[in-house]
């Protein structure tokens, strides 16, 4: 990654991949890198719950782990390889992990989805068969006010046996 | 005869249309709306809980890099909006001309070209308080001496109300076997939806119209009463409550944020974006709960309830803001018989304001329903293990019998349908009741506490019937209007607002069902007043209970008018024409039929001769009633004598909300409304010091249940259907925040009872109940 000292005023041009594509914008050196993702780059699908890092709701995937984009600056991320809810399906086909949300109902008003979604992909990468104990660990960062949690497990239950029988999910995508 | 689409009508447990969106990241909610030339709002807040503004001095914040405009109480008093009305007919500051009121008050708005800028400014306003005595305790307001939070109030009463029969409730207390009382605190709680509240205000100058995108659940009352304050004609203000991330009541209000971005907006000619960040928005939104009761129950020995009777006080905060009915200052508090044949019961209810912002939000709740349920069911708990019954024993001796519906209770509610002996004891089958009773039995023995909590609510939702409900005037009915276009598919526009609900989907549904055609043809759109029908919005379970019955009713006149063009078609007589659902036939001839698709396609190109064209209906629902949606939930705890922490090892919820639109939904419903129930249980409070100063700002200090507390939920079923609602449907959002708070507590005290203890307030923290059990000598040091 590259140094973080930058002036406090001037406006710092970055350069990431952003869904599998390169993107450059400008940030101020104090810009949350979730300010960025959605006034920036115009990716309004990672959203902003809280603003002490609890809720989760901003949950992307940057150099390939989960992190909260609010607790990020956005030129952390400058060099680096972003994933967002946007760039989860592929060629007009849902990523098995939408499908779960859709299939189990693991979804109300849609605002943590999101991030809650990216959090899946993270623990689903790492660890491929999760027991429903794992699967509430990794999603413990990611607070959802509608489901009960109960349809979000089933979900990612659903998406991680789709993604092993599944090979072609398995590389890249971040 | 050809096979006829799956249509997923009434029941089908089928996806939801509107999850292609959310899950690709395509929702649009208020914070995702952007316009060209926009600018943001931000706020200075008060840091104390009363005091007196001696000056503000704003210079240096309107020098400040990117900022467009200060906006402070002075400058919207000549607008006539430094106050403005609340649904319950008192008043809110908009921003403050004198005094602030609690702690965290909008005090400054200040408009800037970036988020970052209005934030850097924000600090640059420079207010002189002087502080004034803070009174935060609603039972110490009401005392001689007080100091006093309002101005413009002599005294910090807000109301007295009362319901039911007083002198009767009385005489069965004297001639009651056993009478048990309580004291009980129902903590302050914020609904938490994950999107903050926010908008976007635009004023268009040279159309002179007024557009606001903004959070909330009622967009055309705000339309009615933004045009009444703010004298802009009715038909030149727009409100778009576009995709919302959660209501859960608390986006009924309307709060400075929006007030002060229309304001601003006006001024600087320019699009206004306000959206809280959440530790604004917890300490200064609307509360939830926050009532302190005394509540008693009368019995006989052989454990017949006679009479139930609450005496108690509300905290309202600042301003009295509840969205209640006009006629309830304490909304339905008097469903408080809940599911028992009582002989009379009495309330009384004194309102108070202290230094906190404006409570009184239904919170996922039919106005104060919860509190309501929460009472009963504990104090028959109480009752039940005073008499040494059995609780679901006594509950089921005293419960209003299948039989006796529709039910008139003491209080003046005529109860639909029921049937809660069979929801109980379904519930007790489910989890195996007998078996956990043996087994706590012999735990006692060991020194284990384990306890088994039930309760058996039943909710009035669905507000409400024009005779009885209205807010501000206007009668709370709700709305569809649904058009066929000639290829026979369909816009249908309702008055509610979806939050999460699923209505997209739901009311698809019962079009589908009845006219048959399928929900993919179904477009189903809410929340923008230029194109909806009026209504009163979504809280209060009240969505299918009004516009969803709207709908069936509204089909059901376009199917009258699509019989006809069928006869038409068919050229047979209207009366020979056979309804099956999607197609028209002529008796006696199935073989020869028309779709509703064909039926739609000539109400545009070959209508009957003298008939009008197009094929569309409009349908304001008045209920003839309220729908008592009910439910058995039953829980079981272990409780750790070292650490007090409470396992909720087993939770069966047996609902039953009449005739069932989609069990998916319904099952999340209830899924998410336990968790809220579980949250208020064990976790979530809002408090503060007798400074005033909060507690549980944000979501360090406020904890709600992660995937890691939340216990597995299991439900099941009843059906019962509503006799009076066209789809037989009763309303469910509620049914699991209202219910189950008084099973955790009740299985909790279960478990601690045999020590003496006849209750715990929520929220039940682990230390609360180590320091019960050191107290009686129980606890275990690890």
């Amino acid at each position: 990654m590259t140094a973080l000292i930058y002036p406090a005023d001037a406006k710092v041009r970055l350069e990431l991949t952003v869904n599998g594509e390169r993107r450059v914008g400008e940030a101020e050196p104090r810009m949350l890198l979730v300010h960025f993702i959605r006034e920036v780059l115009g990716l309004t699908g990672t959203h902003v719950g809280c603003d002490t890092s609890n809720c989760g709701a901003c949950t992307v995937v940057l150099n390939g782990r989960a992190v909260k984009s609010c607790t990020v600056f956005a030129v952390q991320a400058n060099g680096g390889s972003l994933l967002t809810v946007e760039g989860l399906a592929r060629k007009g086909r849902l990523h098995p992990i939408q499908e779960g949300f859709w299939e189990k109902h693991g979804l109300q008003c849609g605002y943590c989805t999101p991030g809650m979604m990216m959090a899946a992909y993270d623990l689903l990468q790492k660890n491929p068969d999760p027991t429903e104990e794992e699967i509430r660990r990794a999603i413990s960062g990611n607070l959802c006010r509608c489901t009960g949690y109960v349809k979000i497990v089933e979900a990612i239950q659903y998406a991680a046996q789709k993604l092993r029988s599944d090979p072609s999910w398995r590389s890249g995508g971040d | 005869m050809t096979e006829m689409p799956v249509i997923h009508g009434m029941g089908s447990a089928v996806k939801r249309k509107e999850d292609v969106r959310f899950i690709q990241g395509r929702g649009t909610y208020v914070d995702d709306i952007s316009l060209p030339g926009m600018v943001y709002l931000d706020f200075v807040r008060s840091p104390y809980a009363h005091a007196r503004i001696r000056s503000i001095n704003t210079e240096k914040a309107k020098g400040a890099p990117g900022v467009v405009a200060v906006i402070t109480g002075k400058d919207l008093q000549p607008l006539g909006l430094d106050w403005i009305p609340t649904l319950s007919g008192d008043k809110m500051m908009v921003l403050p001309t004198e005094k602030v009121v609690f702690q965290m008050q909008e005090v400054v708005g200040v408009v800037a070209e970036s988020r970052y800028a209005a934030a850097d400014a924000v600090k640059l306003v420079e207010v002189d308080y002087e502080p004034l005595p803070v009174v935060i305790d609603p039972k110490k307001a009401l005392e001689e001496g007080s100091p006093i939070v309002r101005e413009d109030k002599r005294t910090n009463h807000v109301f007295h109300w009362e319901a039911g029969d007083r002198e009767a409730t009385d005489r069965l207390f004297e001639q009651a076997d056993v009478v048990v009382g309580q004291d009980m605190y129902y903590q302050r709680i914020h609904v938490s939806y994950m999107e903050p509240c926010g908008c976007v205000a635009y004023y268009d100058s040279v159309k002179g119209t007024l557009t606001i995108w903004m959070t909330t659940q009622a967009p055309h009352v705000v339309r009615t009463v933004a045009s009444l304050i703010t004298k802009i004609p009715e038909n030149k203000i727009r409100i778009i409550s576009p995709d919302i991330g959660g209501g859960f009541g608390g986006k009924v209000y309307v709060y400075p944020g929006y007030i002060v971005a229309a304001v601003a907006s006006i001024a600087t000619g320019r699009p206004v974006k306000w959206v809280n960040d959440r530790s604004d928005d917890h300490p200064s939104t609307a509360f939830a709960r926050d009532f302190h009761m005394r509540a008693e129950l009368a019995a006989r020995k052989d454990g017949t309830l006679l009479a139930f009777r609450v005496k108690a006080v509300s905290d309202h905060g600042a301003f009295f803001g509840d969205a209640n009915p006009s006629k309830f200052p304490f909304g339905l508090f008097s469903i408080c018989t809940g599911s028992y044949d009582l002989k009379a019961a009495f309330v009384e209810v004194d309102g108070a304001y202290t230094n906190k912002p404006q409570g009184g939000i239904a919170y996922r709740c039919s106005f104060r329903v919860t509190e309501a349920v929460y009472a009963i069911e504990r104090l028959v708990d109480i009752m039940a293990h005073k008499l040494g019954v059995d609780p679901a024993e006594l509950r089921l001796k005293n419960f209003i019998p299948p039989e006796r519906f529709p039910y008139r209770s003491v209080m003046g509610w005529v109860y639909d349908s029921g049937n809660y002996a069979g929801a109980l004891k379904k519930a007790m089958e489910k989890i195996g009741y007998e078996e956990l009773r043996r087994e706590q039995e012999e735990k006692r023995k060991r020194g284990e506490l384990m306890g088994i909590g039930i309760s058996s609510f039943t909710e009035i939702v669905g507000a409400g019937p024009s005779h009885t409900f209205d807010i501000l005037g206007i009668k709370m009915f709700d709305s569809a209007e649904i058009r066929i276009h000639p290829t026979g598919k369909v816009i249908a526009r309702f008055g509610t607002r979806s939050q999460g609900q699923g209505h997209e989907t739901t009311y698809a549904q019962i079009i589908a069902e009845e006219l048959g055609i399928p929900i993919e043809d179904i477009t189903v759109e809410e929340g923008d007043t230029d194109t909806a029908p009026y209504g009163l919005g979504t809280y209060a379970s009240r969505s299918t209970p009004t516009a969803g019955a709207a709908a069936a009713v509204a089909s059901r006149k376009i199917r009258e008018k699509a019989k006809k063009i069928a006869a038409h078609l068919l050229e047979a007589r209207e009366e020979d024409v056979v309804w099956e659902r999607g197609r028209f036939y002529v008796k006696g001839a199935p073989a020869k039929y028309k779709t509703i698709q064909d039926v739609a396609f000539a109400a545009y190109t070959n209508p009957p001769p003298g008939m009008e064209a197009g094929l569309e209906a409009v349908h304001y629902y008045d209920p003839p009633n309220m729908t008592f949606p009910f439910g058995s939930y039953i829980c079981v705890v272990d409780v750790d004598r070292g650490t007090g922490e409470v396992k909720v090892r087993r939770f069966v919820a047996v609902d039953d909300c009449g005739n069932i639109i989609n069990p998916l939904i319904v099952d999340g419903q209830i899924h998410g409304g336990l968790t809220m129930g579980f949250g208020t249980a064990f976790m979530e409070e809002i408090s503060y010091d007798q400074d005033g100063n909060v507690y549980g700002a944000n979501f360090m200090d406020y904890t709600i249940p992660t995937a890691v507390e939340t216990p597995k939920w299991e439900t099941d079923k009843t059906v019962t259907p509503s006799p009076h609602h066209p789809l037989g449907a009763k309303g469910v959002g509620e049914s699991a925040t209202v219910g189950s708070p008084a099973a955790f507590v009740n299985a909790v005290v279960d478990a601690l009872w045999p020590l003496g203890v006849t209750h715990i307030d929520m929220p039940l923290y682990p230390w609360k109940i180590r320091r019960l059990l050191e107290e009686k000598g129980y606890a275990l040091d690890k």
